[in-house]
């Protein structure tokens, strides 16, 4: 045996109307649903036998900082797995504080892009291990896209968004993962604006492409319909763990359905 | 029986929460401490780590004594990542830096070695434990899964060392021990290795009881 395939349920966490925080998951590509509590979500994921956990702040106001540190140290309690933490970290400062409040891993995507010095100097502080470069990819149809393999009939590239994918940055994914991976990044995480919420599946050649460029694990996220998804990012892609959300919190599937599926597929699982 | 009071090595490094929380999950009380009187007296020690060994044996410099009386004395000594790889002789990882010369606590003696320049470094999440003789610390444990994070692995000098193993290119010890038992350390990090993990944090409680 070898290293296993994870499988990793992710949890997008808002304040409420109180200033409470809660889960919210898309549904229909903007809607967002409430979805439950986040340290009951936790606790139950890691009951599950989920293989690490995701936590993204996505209130990304600095006043709900406090109040979502506080919760990262609540669900820190209840999770006896890989717990990795996004959202809003822009500074040493903020790796620490986060990593502190119990997180084993920080996700960083805007701050890394605005200063990409900031990834040597989380790696170098607190080892690559805990490092996770977050890339929120988009397909462009454009010129750029000729050094590009045709994908789906068409000259495209992918490019760096922020703001969720509302805004690009000029910056190729690709580029920026091997980049990333210089720079000390211990995992990279990709997201595709365009897959997401889709439940078509995760953007396959998007994933094969970072995996190819770069030895760091992979972990891919968006568009994860079911356990064939996922088997396909593992075979296709190459990806080493792959993120889903809405269909473990609405019970379309369990974490051990998936790896049911996976382990009579021969994909290496913890299972 | 009291509940039995483990001490947590505090030198400055990694996240003590995550194993305080794991012990205490599993019955012990916990407390950090950089206090020698205070590990001396505690029913069980943990020396926990992640980083370089180096920074890590610097760190630790202070305890190095105190750490020896332990290992000498029956109170169980467990190491968890580099905090087991502390407890062998030495590592390539301080002569790749050229600080060679620095010494680990040779409290299980042997080297620490870096993974095969093929293999993708860290050794990063879940995989297999192979157990190979038996230890209080692994009852109940063969053939299941816990979390590693790592880019170097212990070689203990005695072969009856390794308690279990775990396969990445080949076959490497991800547990071990000393001769007379009392000290022992995991590759893996058992508070983030799930049930299996808390498995193995109760079965070091319980040998501390």
């Amino acid at each position: 045996m070898t290293l296993t395939k994870r499988v990793i349920p992710c949890i997008d966490v808002d304040l409420d109307e109180s200033g409470e925080p809660a889960v919210y998951t898309g549904v229909n590509f903007e809607e967002l649903k409430y979805t439950g509590d986040p340290v009951e979500m936790a606790k139950r994921y890691n009951e599950a036998g989920a293989d690490e956990f995701v936590f993204l702040d996505i209130t990304a106001s600095a006043d709900g900082r406090e109040t979502m540190l506080e919760t990262v140290s609540r669900v820190a309690d209840e999770v006896f797995i890989p717990l990795t933490v996004g959202g809003g970290i822009r500074t040493r400062e903020d790796v620490k504080e986060t990593l502190r409040a119990g997180a084993d891993k920080v996700s960083i995507n805007t701050g890394a892009l605005e200063r990409p010095a900031l990834i040597t100097d989380a790696a170098s502080a607190f080892g690559s291990q805990c490092v996770v470069i977050s890339i929120d990819a988009k397909r462009r149809y454009d010129e750029r896209g000729e050094q590009y393999e045709r994908i789906d009939g068409e000259s495209c590239w992918f490019e760096c968004t922020i703001k969720g994918g509302r805004e690009g940055t000029g910056v190729d994914v690709i580029e920026w993962a091997a980049d990333a991976h210089q720079r000390g990044a211990g995992e990279l995480f990709v997201n595709s604006i365009d897959a997401d919420g889709t439940k078509d599946g995760y953007d396959i050649p998007l994933t094969r492409a970072v995996c190819d460029v770069t030895p760091t694990p992979v972990i891919a996220s968006s568009g994860c319909g079911g356990p064939e998804d996922m088997y396909e990012v593992f075979t296709d892609a190459g990806a080493d763990a792959a993120l889903a959300a809405s269909i473990f919190h609405f019970d379309e599937y369990s974490i051990d359905d998936v790896k049911a599926y996976l382990a009579d597929n021969g994909v290496p699982v913890r299972y | 029986m009291a509940t039995p009071e483990i001490a947590v090595v505090d030198y400055g490094l990694g996240n003590l929460k995550s194993v305080t929380r794991g012990l205490e999950r599993v019955g012990a009380t916990v407390v950090i401490t950089d206090d020698p009187s205070t590990l001396e007296q505690a029913d069980g020690v943990i020396l926990p780590g992640v980083g370089a060994f180096s920074e890590g044996m610097e760190n630790a410099g202070p305890f190095r004594e105190t750490l020896q009386s332990i290992a000498e004395s029956e109170t169980p000594l467990f190491g968890i990542c580099l905090g087991m790889q502390m407890l062998l002789t030495k590592s390539e990882e301080s002569e790749r830096v050229g600080q060679g010369d620095v010494t680990g606590l040779d409290l299980i003696p042997g080297d620490n070695v870096r993974f095969d320049e093929e293999l993708t470094v860290p050794h990063m999440g879940w995989n297999e434990l192979t157990i190979e003789r038996e230890h209080p610390l692994v009852d109940g444990i063969d053939g299941e899964y816990a979390y590693f994070v790592h880019s170097y692995y212990a070689v203990p000098s005695a072969q009856n060392a390794t308690v279990g193993t775990t396969e990445y290119g080949a076959p490497f010890p991800s547990i071990v021990a000393s001769a007379d038992g009392t000290v022992f350390g995991t590759q893996f990090h058992p508070e983030k290795s799930g049930e299996t993990g808390l498995t193995i944090l109760g079965n070091f409680v319980s040998l501390c009881s």
